[in-house]
């Protein structure tokens, strides 16, 4: 058992994997900027879909790819999307 | 009709040039005509990777202007029946070539070679626009660092961009006592990450060093792993169907027991 929780140990801090987890996550950004409209074509279609539900200014709809600290230690991509409501449809209304 | 063959990096100091000499010179061996394109215009070293550097009379820019004829700027090896190389000039810069007469040049070339190998520039400007112009497919050639493999990954990418089919990796200088260790990332590794067919893994060897000193290809050298590999690239690229060979044979546990009493079998790879 010991030596199980020394090989995870290990295995975590080998400097090859933490190389592999850095260009994973340092690639997630790269790969998204080589493309222009890789962010304009998640915006379009997350605005077609919310559109079904709400109003939105589409002006000042804001879509990034951004790090996040992870909890422990390290970062993990996220793509943040802040998206200002001008009005809820009347659709989908707690009837309660 | 020849292939057009890019080989490229992004990242500079990873084994371009070397890796375009040694696989022209092994496709020459096995009885191919190839014809090396130095595309490394005012930074041009191929010439002195193959130890052509004092045959140069005439070189692209020259074959490109119109100056001469490329016949004229092509220089024979005489060591090598079938490898010929076309310096690139080192008095000018990128842009004394366009995209267009590459493909141009490509195209009278591969009429009158199997193989048409270009040594891309580091970087992913002019220099890495005019090499990829007239390429059907490319290499791409990546050490297993992280600066390294990002760039690899990037130029993927814009190879993609440019419908460029599928490209082909080459993991150079690999090191297997550190991906033993765990102090480097293995074949699998890379290949993971950038999601490209693997062409083929060169062990880093001093006899490159040596090799490139004396400006002889290294797949001339008997006894050389990185030689071997490369001749390994040649063939696969030619068709045949050659496993990767297996340099990375987990330590066992009598090999650890050998170490242990001193006795260090032999390497492997």
């Amino acid at each position: 058992m010991f030596d199980l929780l020394k090989f995870l140990r290990k295995e975590s801090s080998l400097s090859k994997n933490i190389a592999k987890e850095r260009l994973k996550l340092v690639l997630i950004h790269d790969r998204a900027n080589i493309s222009p409209h890789f962010l304009d074509a998640i915006r379009e279609d997350i605005i077609k879909v919310i559109s079904n539900y709400m109003e939105i200014e589409d002006g000042e709809l804001d879509i990034h790819l951004t790090n996040l600290p992870k909890e422990g230690d390290g970062f993990t991509s996220a793509l943040v999307a802040n998206i200002p409501i001008r009005r809820m449809k009347n659709i989908g209304k707690n009837k309660g | 009709m020849g292939n057009v063959i890019v080989i490229t990096s992004g990242k500079g100091g990873v084994g371009k040039t070397t890796t375009t000499a040694n696989i022209g010179t092994a496709l020459a061996l096995h009885g191919k005509r190839v014809v090396l394109i130095d595309a490394d215009i005012g930074l041009r070293n191929l010439d002195v990777v193959m130890g052509l550097e004092n045959r140069i009379v005439y070189d692209l820019v020259d074959v490109v202007e119109g100056v001469c004829r490329a016949k004229q700027a092509i220089i024979r090896d005489k060591r090598f029946e079938g490898l010929f190389l076309l310096p690139a000039a080192q008095t000018r810069d990128k842009s004394a070539v366009s995209p267009e007469q590459m493909q141009q040049l490509c195209q009278d070339l591969r009429e009158q070679f199997d193989y048409v190998l270009i040594d891309c520039p580091a970087g992913i400007e002019q220099g890495f626009k005019n090499a990829i112009a007239g390429a059907d497919r490319a290499i791409v050639v990546t050490v297993p660092e992280v600066s390294a493999v990002r760039d690899a990954d990037r130029i993927i990418g814009l190879l993609a961009a440019n419908e460029m089919a599928e490209p082909v990796l080459v993991i150079n200088r690999i090191r297997m006592d550190m991906v033993r260790r765990g102090d480097m990332m293995n074949i699998d590794d890379t290949i993971d990450i950038l999601g490209i067919d693997l062409l083929g893994v060169v062990p880093d060897d001093e006899k490159i060093v040596v090799s490139t000193n004396k400006g002889e290809p290294v797949v001339m050298v008997q006894d050389s792993l990185a030689g071997q590999a490369f001749s390994n690239i040649a063939r696969r690229l030619m068709g045949e169907d050659i496993p990767v060979f297996n340099l990375e044979t987990e330590e066992t546990f009598i090999d650890k027991l050998r170490k242990f009493f001193g006795k260090n079998g032999k390497k492997r790879a």
